[in-house]
């Protein structure tokens, strides 16, 4: 219904977080009942209704001092403020501070306008590169290690975890715990220009034992080609994408955009703007300056055989 | 140096004959020198009122522009270029450009009146106040008009406000332009702290002020602390982009936050500038309707100063998000908890008033009490937000687009057009029509709900902010739909209040001096007032001069038709800042036009430093070195040459 709503969680931060917000919810909403009821009843009070003339006609009292709904004004509002106070002193002592143990350790880097996500390891060669989709294990605590790429931007998986900026010069520290298996919608959330509206990205949790299974699938170079088209592709690829892209077992080896070596796998590509797949992909690689005015990535300008043969190879990197 | 003046005035009855030798004192010169030289605080005041009413109305297209496109998903009226400098221009015009000088615009105009002077204290330097205002207003609308408007919010967080990211000259004029702007509100507010502190009418002590100047005083005595802050943070970042400091260039060991930080120490008590103003007029007006003295006078003005010095201790309400350490967000998170406790007196004053008086429902009655629930349903958004994980979440969405606007429609803008009801009769002469008043009223009322009531949904179901455009299938496709239609229906509200002003000057029923009976100073006086204001000098003794009669106080009568007459030349009086004992007499300055060539040369110097261009930058130093030569030039009237006697 609503993937970016914060009144359900499916994670532990989340879940830290949730019954705090109903409780202002509720303190808030009481409070304009009362006032807006106290503020109805008493210009219903009113005999006069009109203009200068109908308020000359009513004359001045000084009337009681009432000072006294000053001081009950205070004390009602006294008591829910002190409730919330001490609640948020607590949630803020439980849901901050990162993990000392955590299962996982992400290191995580907001460009504009896409995420690259670095799963690290003790085993430098456990270790890899992905980007706008985040595969984490149910029941455990990750870390996630937030550096700033170039301007602010800020983490944000609403169902999972509160907000926090990634900022240039710092390395902020978020973490999460997902309670249940799915697949939970996460945006950037600090204004950082043009595309900042597709800057989303998606947390996959999963059982261990399946998150061990798609950790090992990342692990892998890409496969090698098996047709002409691919093999034409794959040159490709490496000759024009590889100038920003990195394909594992390539030559294709920058680090400017997102890496592609498993690019099929990942559900959605620019950042959330497009499902992947055969028809989106092309469209992109064709146009992205038309679907995502202002991203770095230029329009491609190639060929019927040169996309087909492109596409054909892109589609092996699962 | 200027010379003291001791002499003891004379008191006297006003008289048609003393009233025509002050009118001939203090007429003002028609013609184009009369306009621009004016130092009328009355004049500059409505210039103030109608300038900023009219960057309400710009910044209100902007607003219907952004609606349109965000009216459905994926819309595409507008493309992010367009959609970035709109946001950002809307909110650089309604919280710099309208909603402090419209504030200052009634305290302007009615300072002096409801203090019982003849001027504010340096009428020359409010003249001044206002035209670089005007020029700092036009110099970033013609950044905006070239397509080299703000584009980084009003925010404008570095480092995408810094010139690798940020190479056109958007930054540059929005840098400069608020540097600009702050001299305005700089010399403003110092003129309205020393107005309020020395030219009071005898007997008006500190516990007799108007809520008005509680208000205004205690914003602009914030003022006065914080603009030096922000004004500092765009000079670092023009510097950044133009000259290649590392402020906040992390490339060079410089700190993002710290603009942040800059930005935020003064950006909070800013907030609380532009509403405690507006909260006064309520304070002010609503026990007008309600026939009887506000409620809990004390301890509403002392909630007011309450409410501006815990505002410094809040800024980093904005940072919850930033990574800083817990024990430093846990104590501003307490002190935003606590603000809540002095704005809940000022609720539970009002609603006091209400109740123990006797309500009369006018067009600006309904303006000041539906500001009351406005005002709570704004202070509740805020509370949530001050609990630090919850706004881990509403933050950046559109949780706290609905709470800015509750808390600068709700108690800005409803009471400014509560305030125009109210004191359109004194400053035109002219009462408004109170039938297209309802009608005004009413639809500005359900339209401003209907677009941003549904929003705090829009926001707890997630929707970011500042994006433009966003998808279907996420939950907001109905309730953005909601307010878009609200927003149009406010729209025409504001235009039936457009409407109505227009033809309440052309065709209004005469107001006469006093057309609410209200108690304050200024219903003493003509409608629209003289260019002396007072024939004599008022003196008071309560803080309803106009009501006493009929309070029951015994023993306290103010006196308004009798006191100094001051009518020697263009003189005021001065008076201790405590207890307004008059303890001089002053000499008001004729109109002058030193200000407005100050003000243009300041323009130049800033249109030279945008280009870089010395030649320019060099004229407009030249340009301020002669204006500033003309306005100190010393003058016999003002007893700055050699003494005078008599």
């Amino acid at each position: 219904m609503t993937p970016l709503g914060y009144l359900d969680a499916a994670g532990q931060r989340a879940h830290i977080i949730l019954p705090l917000t109903w409780l202002t919810i509720a303190i808030s909403l009481l409070v304009c009942v009362v006032i807006a009821v106290l503020l109805w009843l008493g210009v219903r009070r009113a005999r006069s209704s009109g203009g200068a003339a109908e308020t000359r006609a009513t004359a001045v009292t000084g009337g009681r001092s009432g000072v006294r709904w000053i001081g009950m004004g205070i004390a009602i509002s006294g008591v829910p403020l002190l409730i919330a106070l001490v609640w948020t002193m607590v949630a803020l002592a439980e849901a901050s501070g990162p993990p000392a143990d955590p299962g996982l350790t992400l290191d995580i880097t907001a460009h504009q306008w896409w995420w690259e996500v670095h799963y690290d390891a003790a085993q430098p060669d456990q270790t890899f590169t992905t980007a706008n989709e985040i595969h984490i294990p149910v029941g455990q605590r990750v870390l996630v290690r937030l550096h700033g790429g170039d301007v602010i931007h800020s983490f944000w998986v609403p169902k999972l975890t509160g907000k926090t900026d990634t900022i240039p010069g710092q390395t902020n520290l978020s973490w999460m715990e997902a309670d249940r298996p799915g697949r939970y919608r996460g945006q950037c959330t600090e204004y950082c220009g043009w595309q900042h509206a597709h800057m989303a990205f998606e947390v996959v949790a999963e059982p261990p034992a399946q998150f061990q299974r798609w950790r090992a699938q990342q692990l892998q170079p890409a496969p090698a080609p098996t047709t002409p088209e691919q093999t034409r592709g794959r040159s490709l690829v490496v000759y024009r994408c590889g100038a920003c892209h990195r394909v594992g077992g390539t030559l294709a080896g920058a680090l400017a955009g997102p890496d592609l070596t498993h690019v099929m796998s990942r559900s959605t590509i620019a950042a959330g703007t497009l499902p992947t797949g055969p028809g989106t992909l092309a469209e992109w690689i064709e146009a992205p300056q038309a679907l995502k005015p202002g991203n770095l990535m230029p329009n491609q300008g190639l060929s019927a055989q040169q996309l087909t043969d492109a596409l054909a190879y892109l589609e092996t990197l699962k | 140096m200027r010379q003291p003046d001791y002499r003891t005035p004379h008191i006297g009855i006003d008289s048609v004959e003393h009233q025509s030798r002050l009118l001939e004192l203090w007429e003002g010169e028609g013609g184009l020198k009369g306009f621009l030289g004016t130092v009328d605080h009355k004049k500059i005041g409505i210039r103030y009122i109608v300038t900023a009413l009219i960057l309400l109305v710009f910044g209100g297209l902007e607003a219907l522009i952004m609606r349109l496109q965000l009216a459905g998903p994926n819309g595409t009226l507008l493309n992010p270029e367009q959609y970035d400098q709109l946001f950002s221009t809307h909110g650089m015009t309604m919280i710099f450009l309208y909603a402090l000088p419209i504030l200052s615009g009634f305290s302007n105009y009615l300072w002096p009146l409801v203090l019982g002077g003849r001027d504010m204290a340096f009428p020359r330097l409010n003249a001044f106040s206002y035209w670089i205002y005007l020029f700092s207003a036009i110099f970033l609308y013609v950044g905006f008009l070239t397509g080299n408007g703000p584009n980084d919010g009003w925010f404008n967080y570095v480092p995408y406000a810094s010139r690798d990211y940020n190479p056109g000259l958007n930054e540059d004029f929005y840098s400069l332009g608020m540097i600009f702007l702050g001299i305005s509100v700089t010399a403003g507010a110092a003129n309205f702290i020393v107005t309020a502190f020395r030219t009071r009418a005898p007997g008006m002590s500190l516990n007799r002020l108007p809520m008005i100047i509680w208000g205004t005083l205690t914003a602009n005595a914030a003022n006065l602390v914080v603009i030096p802050a922000v004004s500092l943070a765009f000079f670092l970042l023009w510097m950044d982009r133009q000259y290649g400091t590392h402020f906040f260039d992390t490339s060079g060991n410089g700190q993002p936050l710290l603009w942040q930080h800059l930005f935020w120490i003064f950006g909070h008590p800013w907030v609380y500038a532009i509403v405690l103003p507006a909260m006064s007029f309520v304070s002010d007006g609503l026990p007008v309707f309600c026939r009887r003295p506000l409620v809990g006078y004390p301890y509403v003005a002392l909630s007011t100063v309450a409410t501006m010095i815990l505002g410094f201790g809040v800024w980093v309400h904005h940072m919850f998000a930033t990574g800083l350490p817990g024990l430093g967000m846990s104590f501003f998170s307490a002190a935003s908890f606590v603000i809540v406790l002095p704005s809940a007196v000022a609720v539970f004053a009002w609603l006091a008033t209400i109740w123990l008086g006797r309500p009369v429902i006018t067009t600006a009655f309904l303006y000041f009490s539906s500001m009351i629930l406005m005002f709570v349903i704004g202070g509740v958004s805020g509370f949530m937000t001050a609990a630090v994980p919850t706004d881990w979440q509403l933050t950046d969405t559109y949780f706290v687009v609905a709470h800015i606007h509750y808390v600068l429609i709700g108690i800005n803008v409803f009471p400014v057009l509560g305030a125009v009801y109210y004191w359109f009769p004194k400053m035109s002469g002219k009462l408004m029509d109170e039938r297209l008043g309802r009608w005004n009223f009413w639809i500005t009322f359900i339209g401003f709900n209907l677009a941003f009531l549904p929003m705090h949904l829009t926001g707890l179901f997630g929707m970011p902010r500042r994006v433009y455009t966003y998808a279907d299938g996420m939950g907001w496709d109905t309730l953005n739909l909601i307010t878009t239609i609200g927003s149009f229906v406010l729209a025409v509200g504001v235009l039936l209040f457009v409407i109505n002003v227009l033809k309440s000057l052309k065709s209004g029923a005469p107001a006469g001096p006093n057309p609410w009976d209200a108690p304050g100073l200024e219903w003493s006086t003509p409608s629209p007032p003289p260019p002396y204001n007072f024939a004599v000098i008022p003196t008071v003794a309560s803080r309803t001069p106009l009501w006493e009669n009929r309070l029951g106080e015994s023993g306290v009568v103010s006196s308004v038709d009798r006191g100094m007459l001051l009518s020697q030349g263009k003189e005021s009086i001065g008076s201790s800042a405590v207890d307004a004992e008059p303890d001089m007499i002053l000499h008001m300055p004729e109109d002058s036009v030193a200000p407005f060539l100050l003000a243009i040369g300041a323009t130049v110097l800033f249109v030279g430093m945008l280009l870089k261009v010395w030649f320019v930058i060099g004229i407009g130093v030249v340009l301020i070195a002669l204006g500033t030569l003309l306005w100190l030039w010393p003058r016999r009237d003002l007893r700055e040459r050699e003494p005078v006697h008599g």
